[in-house]
């Protein structure tokens, strides 16, 4: 790949993480939760946005950053409160600053007017609220053609001091002894920026000539400023280990903010003399020895406002090191691997078991033994693909905020259990209709505030979206405390088209499960938020499709709940291991709603060659596997086999004939389509443990075969 | 293939193998193993001469019956018979095999083209002909022998 491309590719992975930091620190800023470090992480994310932006002259990018970073700036240094309407706007400026992202990409229109009102409306805030502070007038303003410094990759903050801001000099001045001893200054005055804003001024004056230069001899003197929360204490700390061997000196000198105003300049006047000054930008401890080291003076000083927390950043900034990003590919190959590798051991265990060599208790330990690391690779590889739900929860209070606006609502969105991981292509695939039932939960589900206060409720709704890992699944709620399900108008409608005869006997649940049934959509009116020409029915489905369950619970006047149960990764399935006409086949568990065994009385004929078994008082046709499959021409009697009552897509039962269960298992899912093709009425394959093949039913496709529908199967396990 | 070959003349060299009491071979380049047979599992609606899958280290094997697919009666298959893997495009197949005998080395001007006997099988799956002592031996056409799965999803 062209290396400046994959740097691009880089910069805009690197956004989308950044542009998750951000909403999540908006937020909680919103929350009045957020502390100095969250502030600070918000400003950094967009800085670095503006940063990398600049480097591949994404200029509207850069412009519109650079107006929502000095905004934030204010905030930061303390001059604008975090008041409501200014976070509302933020978060709005953040989802313009995510399209402008997304824009710069993969090109396409961007709502340049949209953007335009947001930097008028922060523009806006920043007059208002600035406060005609003595420091404030002291900073001077970032530059409002930040371009030159952009390209760069940065550029020279606001310089602001909180009153508890001390300011150091120190001169220091090693002796050979120092060095002698193995001490280094560059790690002295990285110790020294991580306290707070260092700048560092080299003193050479005491060189000589060349030809007198002692090389053992230490000439060099520093002259360090340091603005710090800390106590001189702590300064002095950082110089204990060499005490004896320096000429040391710190200072405490009062801040001025006429100094300070004045500083870059005279900095700026030194960096023509011989003196060598270095600048610490927020994380760059190292770039700032460098910068040393190399005696250049290319950058003015850098001194960020927020150095109180530069260590906290710094902390933060290894986090952020201790991932590293590796192509997916080379994560399925090892998952497959290991997939080999688990089947390999079970092989081995029954080899083992069959050539009777159990009997040496060695051998029996030594198999235990890889038993147990295998299963121990398999669930760490597993890990390493899944994800937390974080990103995707986050794009979620988007979508509420934008719906909220759109339906004049006022709705706060309320996560929980973010940290859960799930597969990644789980993640990606839930976006959609997850996306869509948050819409449903604010487009229906909650009321307007004048009806919620009439109801007695507090104005403002709430959805709440949450994720939990229950027994090895995932489990997702999304649920708002609004109307709840209207039962009366759900029966009505599904009478109106049809779906239910009017004469049914439902229970309550029974109607709420009316809502997934294809074709049903409560709103009267198709509104352009909800009613996208996607149904229930469609999420339905595709929770399905990821081998999911979904559910609702609903209490009238309280709200509802949305609950899906999803699989914790594609690559594995729980399935019902059973035998059909000597063949061993998987039934994916999540289908099966209960399995019985028919009696005589239960079977009944339905025309020359279908049968039906009565379940509770009503009947569902009876499908027998092996003959829908052809192994076996004849259908066999149902009173010798198992029945497998599951539900298809479409909501409708079925009971599937296996001649007996044998096991209920997780299963390795493997493609039949790489190397054969797809076959009807079977989803996937995957490997017993003697070794064996064994095929994976696709309960739906079976159905609709046996029916004489058509229907999409291959919808079901596409994965 | 062949062309690019018969234009070079380059030797290649053939797997040879034997069904019933005739010799056929492929190209060495699109074999990737051979190994004894393993029982496959059954593939609902599969052409007959598609005996069903079998696990190659994890990978998901389409096993053929190269006899039932040539037109020869299907094989009852016994540990003594031997698959071939072969690969052709991004597919991988195993070929069930009576047994294996010899890889030869063939200029391509020696390959002649498959006599005309009026059968559909012969013209369908032998791209050509070569003789070695006195046996003659066909060159199986890889991609045509190629399963076409019924019902195949786009």
């Amino acid at each position: 790949m062209d290396p400046m491309q994959a740097i691009r590719d880089t910069f805009f992975q690197e956004c989308e993480e950044q542009l998750g930091e951000l909403e999540t620190g908006l937020l909680s800023m919103q929350e009045g939760s957020a502390d100095n470090e969250t502030v600070n992480a918000v400003f950094r994310a967009v800085h670095s946005i503006k940063g990398g932006a600049g480097a591949f002259k994404l200029d509207r990018l850069v412009k519109f950053a650079h107006v929502f970073e000095t905004t934030l700036d204010k905030i930061r240094v303390g001059a604008m409160l975090a008041s409501l309407p200014v976070m509302k706007s933020m978060l709005r400026a953040a989802d313009v600053l995510a399209d402008l992202v997304t824009v710069s990409r993969d090109g396409g229109e961007f709502d340049e007017a949209r953007s335009n009102e947001l930097i008028g409306e922060l523009n806006a805030h920043r007059e208002e609220k600035a406060a005609p502070q003595k420091v404030e007038a002291a900073a001077p303003e970032p530059e409002e053609d930040a371009n030159p410094f952009a390209a760069l990759g940065w550029e020279p903050l606001t310089i602001s001091i909180e009153a508890e801001i001390n300011e150091y000099v120190i001169h220091f001045r090693p002796k050979p002894e120092l060095y002698a001893k193995g001490n280094e200054t560059t790690r002295l005055m990285r110790e020294l920026s991580r306290l707070g804003a260092l700048s560092v001024q080299c003193e050479i004056a005491d060189v000589p000539p060349l030809a007198n230069l002692e090389p053992e001899q230490s000439y060099l003197a520093w002259r360090a400023t340091l603005r710090s929360e800390q106590d001189i204490a702590a300064v002095r700390a950082v110089f204990e280990f060499v005490d004896d061997d320096c000429l040391l000196d710190i200072e405490k000198v009062e801040p001025d903010a006429e100094a300070l105003a004045s500083e870059p300049s005279a900095v700026e006047g030194l960096s023509d003399s011989p003196a060598f000054v270095a600048a610490c930008d927020d994380k760059s401890g190292e770039d700032c020895a460098a910068a040393a080291g190399d005696g250049k003076a290319e950058n003015p000083p850098h001194a960020a406002p927020a150095r109180e927390t530069a260590a906290k950043a710094d902390s933060a900034g290894s986090t952020a090191q201790n991932t590293i990003r590796v192509d997916l590919d080379r994560v399925d190959r090892l998952i497959n691997l290991v997939g080999e590798l688990v089947i390999n051991q079970a092989m081995l265990t029954q080899r083992v078991l069959e050539a009777g060599a159990v009997k040496n208790a060695s051998i029996a330990t030594g198999l235990d033994d890889l038993e147990h690391l295998t299963r121990e690779i398999q669930e760490s590889v597993m890990a390493i693909r899944a994800q937390p739900v974080r990103p995707l929860f986050q794009r979620m209070s988007r979508i509420v905020r934008e719906i909220a606006d759109a339906t004049g609502k006022n709705v706060r969105l309320k996560t929980e259990g973010e940290g859960a991981e799930v597969d990644r292509t789980v993640i990606e695939r839930l976006a959609d209709p997850l996306t869509h039932m948050i819409r449903n939960a604010v487009d229906h589900g909650l009321e307007k505030p004048e009806a919620r206060i009439a109801a007695g409720k507090p104005p403002q709704g709430e959805v709440k979206l949450s994720a939990a890992h229950k027994s090895g699944r995932v489990v997702i709620e999304i649920s708002d405390d609004g109307r709840g399900i209207d039962r009366a108008r759900v029966r009505a409608t599904a009478l109106n088209k049809g779906l239910i005869p009017a004469d049914a006997v439902l229970s309550d649940s029974e109607i709420d499960n009316l809502l997934f049934l294809p074709g049903f959509s409560t709103a009267e009116k198709i509104t352009n938020i909800s009613g996208r020409g996607v149904g229930m029915d469609v999420v339905k489905r595709s929770i399905q499709a990821l081998g999911g369950r979904i559910s609702i619970a609903s209490r009238p006047g309280l709200g509802s709940t949305f609950s899906m149960s999803l699989p914790l990764t594609l690559a594995v399935l729980d399935g019902m291991v059973v035998r059909v006409a000597d063949q061993t086949l998987v039934v994916p568990l999540n289908a099966i709603l209960e399995t019985m065994k028919p009696k005589a009385s239960e079977v009944h004929g339905l025309g020359p060659d279908r049968q039906v078994i009565a379940i509770r008082g009503g009947f569902t046709p009876l499908i027998d596997v092996g003959y829908e499959l052809g192994f076996r021409y004849e259908r066999s009697d149902p009173m010798q086999g198992v029945a497998l009552l599951i539900e298809t897509e479409g909501g409708y039962r079925s009971a599937l004939m296996v001649d007996s269960i044998q096991d209920q298992r997780q299963v390795v899912i493997k493609s039949l389509e790489a190397n054969y093709g797809h076959v009807e009425g079977i989803a996937a394959a995957t490997i017993l443990g003697d070794g064996r093949i064994a095929l994976i039913l696709d309960t739906d496709a079976i159905v609709s075969a046996s029916s004489g529908r058509n229907s999409p199967s291959d919808m079901l396990l596409a994965g | 293939m062949v062309e690019i070959v018969s234009k070079t003349n380059a030797a290649r060299e053939y797997i040879t193998f034997r069904i019933g009491d005739q010799y056929f071979c492929i190209d060495i380049m699109s074999v990737r193993e051979i190994r004894g047979w393993t029982p496959a599992t059954t593939l609902p609606r599969a052409p007959g001469y598609v005996r069903g899958v079998i696990n190659l280290r994890g990978v998901v094997l389409p096993i053929l019956d190269l006899a039932d697919r040539l037109g020869f009666p299907a094989t009852e298959p016994t540990a003594r018979h031997v698959i071939i893997v072969a690969q052709t495009g991004k597919h991988v197949v195993g070929l069930l095999v009576d047994a294996v005998s010899d890889i030869i080395n063939m200029p391509a001007d020696k390959v002649q083209p498959t006599p005309d006997v009026g059968s559909d099988a012969a013209r369908a799956f032998v791209l050509g002909v070569m003789a070695i002592e006195d046996r003659m031996i066909s060159l199986i056409a890889l991609e045509s022998v190629m399963p076409t799965p019924v019902g195949e999803a786009a």
